[in-house]
């Protein structure tokens, strides 16, 4: 086994590694898919408002109870539980609503989509323009060093900073700065890279829109000089995000980089049903990349349809950590060492080519 | 000189779905649409190199497979990020249960 680190990873969007990436035809490369007949990805595909609106439903009365909870208890211990659940419900669950809305899978009527699009992008301190376009750019080039700019957890690993993310902390000291600087109309050239100019200035009209909202919540706090107001609205980004970072970091930690057959990048893992709710069955995340055109409620059935395809779901998040762990040790080492899951007897053989150029070492 | 082109059957694609046409090394794409009416595009979502007939067709709305763009198959008109190019879209007409497109 290969394990001399050959260069160092650039991961800005706009440096080596992003040349590297598309004078080598890893920028926007033809991804691997698994065969599915036309008329069961149609079926797989078709939209439907009524899962979404149910759980939008639910989703919003939770919030709203946990909240009257909060104010109700504000003061005294019992505020607590309501805090865990308000937080991770407007922290965490937003994530999920953020995505699916942002691909226009949830729902089949657009305007729903935008709507709850809009909301969750508030909720998690994102810019709405930014990240629909960041986003795109995630699923062109999934884990491509130099393209991807939503790599979580970049090599070698930091793992404090990843601990950290647990907390919020590290999201809202970038995400608060970036939303300030946006709305004085500073744009980085990162942003630039991947945000066409005709959508810039709507980028700025939301940062805008979202500050406007963070001081009217900061000026009736000191009006009524209770805290209680940004417990409510903006901070739950700092104690609620740890689901969205439980789950979220499972998606591609530890797995292959540029490459492109989402099988070695990203990963599958069984959830239970809370956490299903909470992150709307991203879990099934080598289906999302494959086919990002499925909703949400349709990943399970998707799931069925190509697991024969796929290296076996890891059953649980517990065991996707145990896993992970020693390859996080590994890579403080040497950085190309990733995780090669083994793919089932009957899939297809992982797609190579780049995989075989860049990245030389595994563990299987 | 636009010359005419048979595409496909009539039957070749479903209602309310897309199919993919290549001929002179230009790739396009077939639309029928849920009135039975036929369209024709380009076959690439302008936003990136992505099949649009691999995409689904919802009413006059096809979304791209990739990104998610979503442009009207009859208009061409991008309907919002992440496109902002409209699609080239091209005459269509039926000749004895043939699809003929209209290619410049």
């Amino acid at each position: 086994m290969a394990t001399t680190t050959k260069t160092k990873r650039d991961y800005s969007l706009v440096g080596e590694s992003t040349r590297i990436a598309i004078e080598i035809g890893l920028a926007s490369a033809e991804w691997y898919h698994t065969d599915v007949p036309r008329k069961a990805m149609k079926e797989l595909m078709q939209r439907s408002d009524g899962p979404a609106i149910r759980d939008t439903i639910i989703w919003i009365v939770a919030i709203l109870g946990s909240a009257a909870g909060v104010i109700w208890f504000w003061g005294t211990w019992w505020v607590v539980p309501f805090l865990l659940v308000y937080g991770v419900l407007y922290g965490s669950s937003s994530d999920s609503r953020w995505h699916e809305c942002g691909h226009g899978t949830a729902f089949r009527t657009r305007w729903m989509n935008d709507a709850v699009y809009q909301i969750a992008s508030f909720m998690l301190m994102r810019n709405p323009v930014t990240w629909r376009w960041s986003h795109a750019r995630h699923h062109t080039d999934t884990i491509i060093v130099g393209r991807d700019a939503e790599i979580a957890v970049m090599r070698p690993p930091d793992l404090l900073r990843a601990a950290l993310a647990f907390t919020g902390i590290l999201d809202f000291r970038y995400s608060l700065p970036t939303l300030m600087r946006n709305a004085f109309g500073s744009i980085s050239p990162e942003e630039k890279s991947f945000i066409p100019e005709m959508e810039l200035h709507k980028m700025v009209t939301a940062a805008r829109w979202h500050v406007a909202i963070y001081v009217a919540a900061i000026a009736l706090a000191l009006y009524w000089w209770s805290f209680l107001p940004l417990v409510l609205i903006g901070l739950p980004r700092l104690y609620g995000s740890w689901h969205m970072v439980l789950t979220g970091l499972l998606q591609h930690i530890g797995l292959a980089d540029n490459v492109t057959d989402h099988r070695l990048n990203t990963r599958t893992v069984y959830m239970n049903p809370i956490s299903r709710f909470i992150y709307w069955n991203m879990n099934y995340h080598v289906e999302h990349h494959m086919f990002p055109m499925v909703p949400y409620h349709a990943l399970p059935r998707l799931h069925e349809l190509i697991k024969h395809d796929l290296p076996e779901p890891n059953p649980s998040m517990w065991h996707a950590y145990r896993e992970v762990w020693p390859v996080l040790l590994k890579q403080l080492q040497y950085e190309d060492y990733f995780l090669k899951r083994e793919l089932s007897p009957t899939a297809r053989p992982y797609r190579e080519e780049f995989h075989a150029l860049t990245v030389p070492a595994a563990a299987e | 000189m636009a010359d005419w082109v048979e595409a496909c059957g009539v039957d070749d694609i479903e209602e309310e779905d897309v199919i993919r046409f290549d001929h002179g090394g230009r790739t396009f794409a077939i639309y029928r649409s849920p009135d039975d009416e036929y369209f024709a595009t380009d076959g690439f979502c302008t936003h990136e190199k992505a099949h649009l007939a691999d995409g689904l067709v919802m009413d006059d709305i096809i979304e791209c497979p990739k990104h998610n763009g979503r442009f009207n198959y009859k208009t061409g008109v991008a309907k919002g990020a992440p496109v902002c190019v409209n699609l080239a879209t091209y005459p269509v007409k039926v000749e004895a249960g043939k699809v003929m497109i209209q290619i410049s």
